[in-house]
């Protein structure tokens, strides 16, 4: 690769300052004034801090609520970017062999994407409260016992579904982009030679696919982490039982309702840490396994 | 978000300081609430009838979400030194704004600073001991409070072969009434309740006179331990998980979203708020109205402990600020206005003489059981057991309380198990927020 030199000294610094300067208050500042949240202990009012060093950090991992918390994490984030990957890469393959009417079918696939997290878990909610959603209605009647208000698993299933749902149609979005820009001349090469549908997917289709499927694992990571608050919020509350208590759950309802700041920031601040440690992995280990075509 | 939120707050406020300088030298006094729909409308009605009636001050309503949110926002907004004039905190909030002493001024002393007294006597006493200090200072200017009630649906109860007029007074009638429902095949669930905290534990202790926590219930002292694990809250619990074993009771969410499964027909009795009586009675249903049940024992019933909100004043505001503020609740605490927010909000009235002139102009003959509430919540003096609850993290412990009910009803543990548990996480909770 070839150094590029620019002449003028002031003009690239002026040109990323913008970015700079956002990324400063919205994410240095705040992360910031976690870090020092996180040592101190201190009332709602803030009329009287303590610094406690490292305590509420041990506090925390001596919590088996917040060990339960990660836990939920983890299933609820592997079970939606599984769900909302698998969904998406289905129907995906299966638009691209649609002839007629492609495009209506894209964009309505595309529209979950433009509701927003809250109003996608309130039409969840609509349909699949046990008081009042329709869908509900229907399951008891037809002797499924479903009450996600105290059935911890069926509540998670609730939240995952709702969560892939919104989703789906960002990855459905890039999934076929990936798949236009596979060359037809492989697929067609592969089919004189005798491999059928399900062979050329595995063989060409999925491997070329791989820096669209690694690039999205990270959205969908980072989606089930930070993005789904609003989600679980409208859905379930955290609840049944801290059933569905996910850890930016954890750091909203100690810190808001609760009102233990403290606990609350030392919380963000393992969060920080989680999401720049699972990124850096997934670039340093997962990403040298993909093949950018 | 609340850097978001201070800074909008702190545009606002400039503004208003530049407006309020610029004009007539009006004092602008903003007050942050969390009322909708009507309630919304009473609100601002009260404010522009107020600000017609003089013109040195201004009050301004603001809506800032549901009764957490405006808590929150009013805790961001005094971090940031941009507070509000008044603020209208929920129940539960009140141990939290008692333990921020020197961030909020006493109505008592706010009413002083305008020329007025706050004379606890024209005022329900309930009302009045929830909302003070030990020491009997008056900290919070009691705006909208409520009651739970029983409702039941009179179509249903006559399916089932229950007897109309007479709902169940004692909670074995309800378990009784309940189970008839369902075993009759009149609807799918007999008995639902909205809040189990607020209802269960804090009202059922208060009701049946016996200790929910230590030390008044934390209204004599901050530092209290937990008493809902005793015999008859074991008791009470197991039998609701017996029902809910039974198909019997069905849950229907953390706060009010039982009331649905009494709107739809498909439970029969409901305990709720007297607040929720607007819904049912939109609903056109054929509804009817008992007192909350009781355990039948000596000095039973005793009496419920107020639920709803009230107005805080925050402190570090100038004297000409304070008396408006005065003049303002001045206002607020005339009988015909607190007659008319008790008939047209629903809520109860807080002074003696709204209650006395809205039982002449016979409202309570027109509407039959609006007037349950009342006398449920101000029938007897109150005991060490019946003031009310404060911990300064009534919130906290309420969420304990509902994983832990969660999972009773799941059939997961026991009423004992589940009681044990919210205790002993309670008072470790109540232990952190105390700072020890």
């Amino acid at each position: 690769m070839q150094n590029v030199v620019f002449p003028n000294k002031i003009l690239p610094y002026l040109l990323v300052a913008p970015q700079i300067i956002l990324t400063v208050i919205f994410f240095f500042w705040p992360a910031s004034q976690a870090l020092y949240q996180s040592a101190m202990r201190e009332d709602p009012f803030g009329l009287r801090s303590t610094f406690v060093g490292f305590a509420n950090f041990t506090a925390i991992f001596n919590d088996p609520n917040y060990l339960h918390s990660l836990q939920v994490t983890v299933v609820f984030s592997v079970a939606t970017a599984v769900l909302a990957m698998g969904t998406a890469l289905l129907l995906a393959t299966a638009a691209d062999l649609v002839v007629r009417g492609r495009g209506f079918y894209r964009t309505f696939m595309i529209i979950p994407y433009a509701v927003a997290p809250a109003v996608a878990g309130m039409l969840w909610l609509f349909m699949f409260n046990p008081a009042m959603g329709t869908f509900a209605y229907l399951l008891r009647r037809n002797g499924v016992m479903w009450d996600p208000l105290l059935d911890g698993n069926q509540a998670m299933l609730l939240v995952v579904v709702a969560a892939a749902w919104k989703q789906i149609s960002y990855n459905f979005l890039f999934f076929v982009a990936g798949l236009q820009a596979i060359p037809k001349s492989l697929l067609e090469a592969a089919s004189i030679d005798g491999a059928r549908g399900s062979r050329r997917f595995w063989t060409i289709i999925f491997p070329l696919l791989a820096p669209t499927t690694f690039f999205l694992l990270v959205v969908n990571t980072v989606y089930a982490f930070f993005d789904t608050f609003g989600i679980i919020h409208a859905v379930t509350g955290g609840g049944p039982a801290k059933a569905t208590e996910t850890l930016v759950y954890k750091v909203y309802n100690d810190g808001f309702v609760n009102l233990n700041l403290g606990s609350s920031a030392a919380q963000s601040v393992v969060l920080m840490v989680i999401v720049i440690g699972l990124t850096a992995f997934q670039f340093r280990f997962v990403e040298k396994k993909v093949h950018y075509g | 978000m609340s850097t978001k939120m201070i800074a909008a707050s702190a545009a606002a406020a400039s503004l208003s300081l530049f407006w309020a300088s610029s004009a007539l030298a009006v004092t602008e006094l903003q007050w942050w609430h969390a009322m909708t729909g009507a309630n919304n409308e009473v609100v601002d009605t009260l404010a522009k009838e107020f600000n017609e009636k003089q013109g040195d001050y201004k009050i301004v309503p603001v809506f800032k979400g549901t009764y957490p949110e405006t808590l929150n926002a009013g805790i961001a907004a005094f971090r940031a030194k941009q507070t509000p004039a008044i603020i209208q905190v929920f129940d539960v909030g009140t141990g939290v704004m008692m333990a921020a002493e020197g961030a909020v001024m006493p109505v008592a002393e706010v009413l002083e600073k305008g020329g007025y007294e706050f004379d606890k006597s024209k005022y329900l006493s309930g009302i009045t001991a929830y909302y003070s200090k030990p020491d009997g200072t008056m900290l919070s200017f009691p705006y909208n409070s409520s009651s739970p009630i029983l409702y039941y649906n009179k179509d249903i109860f006559e399916k089932a072969g229950l007897d109309v007029d007479n709902p169940p007074k004692t909670w074995p009638e309800v378990w009784e009434a309940a189970r008839k429902i369902k075993t009759s095949g009149a609807a799918e669930c007999g008995y639902t309740s909205t809040w189990l905290t607020w209802i269960q534990t804090e009202n059922f202790a208060a009701w049946n006179n016996v200790s929910y926590a230590t030390n008044e219930n934390g209204l004599a002292d901050t530092n209290v331990e937990l008493k809902f694990n005793e015999p008859l809250f074991v008791e009470h619990f197991q039998s609701i998980a017996d029902l809910a074993k039974e198909g019997v009771f069905r849950y229907g969410g953390r706060t009010s979203e039982a009331k649905q499964l009494f709107l739809s027909g498909e439970c029969g009795i409901l305990t709720e708020s007297s607040g929720g009586l607007g819904d049912i009675v939109k609903s056109g249903m054929n509804y009817g109205i008992g007192q909350l049940p009781y355990y039948e024992g000596e000095g039973r019933p005793q009496n419920t402990i107020p639920g709803g909100a009230s107005l805080w004043v925050f402190g570090g505001k100038s004297d000409e600020e304070y008396k408006g503020i005065a003049e303002f609740f001045n206002f607020l605490s005339q009988p015909e206005i607190q007659a008319r927010l008790h008939q047209v909000s629903g809520y109860l009235p807080v002074t003696m003489e709204a209650y006395n002139t809205t039982k002449e102009s016979g409202f309570y003959e027109e509407n039959p059981g609006r007037e349950t509430p009342i006398q449920q919540m101000m029938g007897k003096e109150p005991t060490e057991n019946s003031k009310g609850v404060r911990l300064v993290n009534l919130p906290q412990v309420r969420d304990i309380m509902n994983e832990e009910f969660e999972a009773m009803l799941a059939g997961e543990q026991d009423a004992q198990a589940a009681l044990d548990k919210a205790v002993e996480r309670g008072n470790a909770a109540i232990q952190q927020a105390l700072g020890n």
